[in-house]
């Protein structure tokens, strides 16, 4: 009961943050995607509540907002790790040992790609290419960049992620 | 005043260049030598990176792959005079892998500081757009046409004609813009423009507006290249403060302003309809053709859509002669092409040359060879949608027509070497998996038939009904080539038919298990 309060509070109280980006963009439909990627640097993800509020502020329907927020991959509806490690799955990476990186992840973090550990301390993703690709396998760790990883340096990066 | 050059390239701060640079500060405090630090952009050559560059009366000194804990030992060796050190590479310019190239779009790469347009300007920056603002917008189009410029961001249609096409149609207003996007596995020439030297993407596409009569302009950057966002952004804001951009450019009566655009991780936003949608605030679903782009574009207006190494050709090509360009290259693919090497190479990196040098010169002289000492098995060439050929076509000329007729493509430049352990099957099934996240949805053969090809492929390794299937594999690629609506349906087939054929040794797994 006390919980469902506090959130009704909170929703009356402030406005969906959100709507203050949109506005920056000058409630512009073309700019739907600078838009929920600014929602989802502030908040770490898109949340699905918000998107009414953005289909309203750049008067387009709440499914085309749904559409483009589940269409392209950046996008989470769901609050994710607080860390993110973006590893590289595509081809260059692949011919410098790159799938046995990323097993050697999975194994550390105990969580397949897409998955976030159960702490929710990191989420692994998959990207297709970060163009590093003659020094893979390579990797975007919160944003950093990360190249030539070994799968025997795996849990070193794992540790000073989480430390 | 010592210059030391610490590239700002994103694979040189993957490599912790940002780190080795705060090292070199710190430790020239402590011994009280005064440095000055310029986060140049990448010579390209990979393997070297971070390359630190030191300025001696004889040339520029590098040393290479260098590390924070190297530090301390080139301050001893006296690096900052260009003493000797096991990581010296000597005069960088007299590097081989540098100095066999021709490097026309890549002339300023590692010399310049990215974001200063002093050293743009020093080092021939705004020549080109210098000229075009002398010339009419259907001059500028026939000098790029006389050059035989063709798109590089895989289709290879000639430039010139799209802008002609752009430049004759009437409207009240038309737009510019570059499909930075990169999403080709393998590929990493527009990052390095863009991070690197943005003021010549920015002359680029400046001059293609005033070839095509447009007066706004986009990039649609992939997300996964932040270093290049903010670069770009930085460089449109110092050009739009120096009249390059905005307003009235240089005092003529030209208008042109420019905005970046983040992606969203989606490949086929990268087909240029699809990056359209996108760039519209819309999912990246293709847009059938015809109209093109050129005549119902972004917002239904006339567009010129190229890739960033397109754009980055022509202010070359302004400044010197289309034919100072055509010069370069074979047949019907004039000029240069930066090839980007990369996966199993002991060099990798951008090797700039002019069409027609050879898969085996790229891979064997520039690149080395794979780097474990084990053979060369396969290449696959111009990204996930490329074909995988083998190592006894590397005398391959690499230029638009020789490749097609050999059943591969250019793409964007993309090489990526596999040394034996590779298995092709799985190859396969990847590119079929690739297709199968990546597809709009818009057409059956793609959406569906790329899920059906993963299933297909696990049989035929599994040694299920092996023949029959191979054949229904045949089929489905065919259905895909046959019936879809863009490249991403239609060339999947391309590097799991090519696989199949110049590997089948890796689709017979049973046997040959059962044979050993
Ligand atoms: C699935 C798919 C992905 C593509 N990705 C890119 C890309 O990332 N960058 C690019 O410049 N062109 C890409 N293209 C090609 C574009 O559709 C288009 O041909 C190109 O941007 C035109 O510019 P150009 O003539 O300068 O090459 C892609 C095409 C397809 C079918
Ligand atoms: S081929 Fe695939 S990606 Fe291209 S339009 Fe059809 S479904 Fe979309
Ligand atoms: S293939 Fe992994 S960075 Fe390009």
């Amino acid at each position: 009961m006390a919980k469902k309060h506090t959130l009704i509070d909170i929703n009356s109280s402030k406005a969906d943050p959100a709507v203050a980006i949109a506005a920056r963009y000058g409630n512009k439909p073309d700019a739907l995607l600078e838009i929920l990627h600014d929602l989802q640097q502030e908040l770490g993800y898109v949340p699905e509540k918000s998107l009414p509020a953005i289909a309203n502020a750049l008067n387009i329907s709440r499914a085309e907002a749904y559409g483009v927020a589940t269409f392209y991959h950046d996008f989470h509806l769901d609050p994710i790790g607080k860390h993110v490690i973006k590893i590289c799955q595509a081809e260059a990476c692949q011919s410098a040992g790159g799938m046995q990186v990323i097993a050697a992840l999975e194994k550390g973090l105990k969580v397949k790609l897409g998955q976030t550990t159960s702490d929710g301390l990191v989420t692994l993703e998959a990207v297709y290419c970060l163009g590093l690709c003659p020094m893979g396998p390579a990797a975007l760790i919160d944003g950093k960049p990360k190249a030539a990883i070994k799968p025997n340096t795996v849990d070193a990066l794992i540790k000073e992620l989480v430390s | 005043m010592i210059k030391i050059f610490i590239p700002r390239d994103m694979l040189a701060i993957a490599l912790g260049a940002d780190e080795v640079a705060e090292a070199i500060v710190l430790e020239a405090a402590v011994q009280k030598i005064s440095v000055q630090i310029i986060r140049n952009s990448s010579r390209g050559m990979a393997w070297l990176e971070p390359l630190v560059e030191v300025e001696t009366p004889k040339g520029r000194v590098g040393y290479g792959g260098v590390k924070m804990k190297d530090v301390k030992g080139l301050f001893a060796a006296k690096f900052y005079e260009g003493g000797k050190h096991e990581l010296g590479q000597g005069l960088v310019e007299e590097i081989p892998f540098l100095k066999n190239q021709e490097r026309l779009t890549f002339a300023r790469a590692g010399i310049t500081d990215p974001v200063s347009l002093t050293d743009y300007i020093a080092h021939g920056g705004f020549e080109g757009l210098k000229k075009a603002l002398t010339l009419s917008g259907s001059d500028i189009v026939k000098e790029v046409q006389e050059s035989g410029l063709r798109g590089r961001g895989g289709a290879g249609f000639p430039t010139g004609l799209k802008w002609k096409t752009v430049n004759e149609v009437k409207a009240d207003q038309k737009y510019v813009c570059c499909n930075a996007d990169e999403g080709d596995s393998g590929t990493f020439a527009d990052r390095m423009i863009m991070e690197g030297d943005p003021f010549l993407l920015i002359e680029g596409m400046i001059i293609a507006a005033l070839a095509g009569g447009a007066t706004k302009g986009y990039i649609y950057c992939r997300s996964e290249y932040p270093y290049a966002i903010s670069t770009l952004k930085e460089a449109i804001a110092i050009a739009t403060n120096a009249k390059w951009l905005g307003q009235n450019i240089q005092g003529t009566e030209h208008c042109f302003t420019l905005e970046v655009r983040r992606g969203a991780g989606a490949y086929i936003c990268g087909e240029e309809t699809a990056m359209l949608e996108s760039l519209e605030g819309k999912r990246g679903m293709v847009r059938a053709k015809p109209p093109i782009p050129a005549l119902v574009g972004l917002f239904g207006k006339p567009t010129i859509i190229n890739n960033v190494l397109s754009f980055c050709a022509v202010p070359f090509i302004l400044a010197r002669g289309a034919k100072a360009y055509a010069d370069y290259g074979m047949g019907r693919s004039r000029g240069t092409m930066p090839f980007q090497l990369g996966g199993n190479l002991e060099r990798g990196g951008i090797v700039e040359k002019a069409f027609g040098i050879t898969l085996r010169e790229l891979v064997e002289d520039f690149g080395g060879g794979p780097y474990m000492g084990k053979p060369l098995r396969a290449v696959q060439l111009g990204g996930p949608l490329g074909a995988y050929v083998g190592a006894n076509q590397l005398d391959l000329k690499m230029d638009y027509e020789t490749l097609s007729a050999n059943g591969a493509m250019l793409g964007h430049g993309g090489i990526v070497v596999f040394d034996t352990t590779v298995d092709m099957a799985q190859q396969a099934r990847f590119a079929m998996e690739f297709c199968a996240i990546e597809s709009c949805g818009k057409c059956t053969p793609c959406r569906i038939g790329s899920t059906r090809g993963v299933e297909v492929i696990d049989k035929i390794v599994a040694g299920e009904n092996r023949d029959a299937n191979l054949l229904l594999l045949e089929d489905l690629c065919q259905t895909m080539t046959d019936g879809s609506l863009c490249a991403m349906g239609g060339l999947t087939p391309m590097p799991v038919m090519s696989a199949v054929k110049h590997f089948p040794e890796d689709f017979d797994k049973p046997t040959r298990l059962a044979a050993e």
